[in-house]
């Protein structure tokens, strides 16, 4: 069952269910207690599996926005100021953090400092370019390749796409339009 | 009262202020999905509505915990009436065509950004965090603004009229944005606010840039109407309150 989506703001902790007596664990710990670098691994491991709402072949490690992960506390950043899916994101953690026997590990929503699509790590660019999205470019680059085709001679249509992250672009090479996750 | 105390009360209006601006203006926005000129304007301005709408959401939240009587953002925009709101009165205006939208995002997004990079610098956290947050989103918002006066403007005889109509609308609004009353000076001085004085000059050279580019002439200035910061609104406010707050008020408390 999903608990009630997780309404964090800014420094505001989602509460955490009573905790439950924990599963064994199975990773290579046994015969001893899991220490708390044990239990970090676990948890980037679960976050991993999360996938971003709205760009799903991404998770949200890959985008950047898990910004702490300790044994009491995951610590969760917002890519956009309105994004909708920040409250749905935070929702699939504490399902998946439930499923995973970590239902005592709190979230945390923080603004500061700012996510930037810096954050987004070499493995989440290549999935977002295999999936047809223009990954970020350098900031002050204006120039965005073709996901399909890989040419350069692309333009914008529109400064917002499908999301607020995203703007809309073609190529002028293959003629097909793309979406670009803009620079931020 | 104590300083303390005052000091809290300042804190509460100037987010009231912050928030408010971004609340009325995300909501005007909002009037637009699925009547846009095109499918790609109406993206735009839905999404430059909800990123208003999310600063709106941390710095109600956050008058809420400086105002310390249990109200939260959501009880602070739904259940407030309208004599309550701190907005400028240039984001209550109406949307009227899509040239005075974009004349009033200028004007607007302009200044917040400015504000902004000023309120970085903030000793308040939660403004800081949201101004540093927000700044990006917002210069593209005054980024595509611009590119749409300059566009009508230097567009075609039609476009080029109504830009020049849309402008002189909004055009009077502007010395409210840099007032500097009581509680505007209080946040200053005490460093969780700007000074807006300050910033004046590059946004007026900012406004002229885009206008020069547009081939428009600056409107005459006109006698400013001032009174939205202490809650003196014009009949338009309590329109765009009605049915915002319709649900909330009609159903306290409803969730979906």
């Amino acid at each position: 069952m999903v608990r009630p989506a997780a309404h964090g703001f800014d420094g505001r902790r989602v509460p955490a269910r009573p905790a439950r007596r924990r599963a064994p664990v199975r990773d290579g710990t046994k015969g001893r207690l899991p220490t708390a670098p044990d239990v970090v691994a676990r948890l980037w491991d679960v976050l991993a599996h999360v996938p971003d709402p709205e760009i799903p072949v991404v998770s949200i490690v890959d985008l950047g926005i898990v910004r702490d992960v300790s044994p009491a506390r995951v610590v969760l950043t917002p890519t956009y100021t309105g994004c909708p899916a920040t409250a749905a994101i935070e929702a699939m953690v504490r399902l998946a953090l439930d499923q995973a026997d970590f239902a005592d590990v709190e979230i945390e929503t923080t603004l500061a400092p700012a996510w930037t699509t810096d954050w987004i790590s070499e493995a989440g660019r290549a999935k977002l370019k295999a999936y047809g999205i223009a990954p970020p470019v350098p900031a002050g680059s204006r120039v965005v390749e073709c996901p399909r085709c890989g040419s350069r001679d692309t333009e914008e249509v529109s400064r917002f796409g499908s999301t607020p992250c995203k703007a809309q672009w073609r190529c002028r090479a293959c003629a097909e339009p793309f979406d670009h996750f803009k620079c931020h | 009262m104590t300083e303390a105390l005052a000091m809290d009360r300042t804190r509460f209006d100037y987010l009231l202020r912050l928030g408010d601006d971004a609340l009325i203006l995300g909501q005007r926005l909002s009037e637009w999905c699925g009547h846009a000129p095109t499918v790609e304007v109406d993206l735009s301005l839905a999404n430059m509505g909800l990123d208003l709408i999310g600063q709106a959401t941390h710095f109600l939240n956050a008058a809420g915990e400086a105002e310390g009587k249990g109200r939260d953002g959501d009880a602070l925009a739904f259940r407030r009436d309208v004599l309550d709101f701190r907005n400028c009165l240039l984001v209550e205006q109406p949307n009227g065509d899509f040239a005075r939208t974009m004349a009033r995002q200028l004007l607007f997004s302009t200044w917040q950004r400015l504000l902004f990079d000023a309120l970085t610098a903030s000793t308040d956290a939660t403004i800081a965090a949201v101004a540093a947050k927000a700044v990006k989103e917002v210069s593209y918002h005054a980024e595509l603004a611009a590119e749409w006066v300059i566009r009508l403007g230097d567009g075609t005889e039609e476009s080029r009229r109504r830009m020049e109509a849309g402008l002189d609308w909004v055009w009077r609004f502007i010395p409210e944005l840099f007032e500097m009353d009581e509680i505007a000076t209080e946040a200053a001085t005490t460093g969780i606010g700007a000074d807006v004085t300050l910033f004046r000059p590059e946004f007026d050279a900012r406004i002229a840039a885009a206008l020069a580019e547009a081939t428009l002439e600056a409107p005459k200035d006109q006698r400013p109407i001032v009174g939205g910061r202490r809650g003196h609104h014009s009949e338009h406010l309590g329109h765009i309150l009605a049915p915002m707050q319709f649900l909330q008020r009609t159903y306290p408390d409803a969730k979906w």
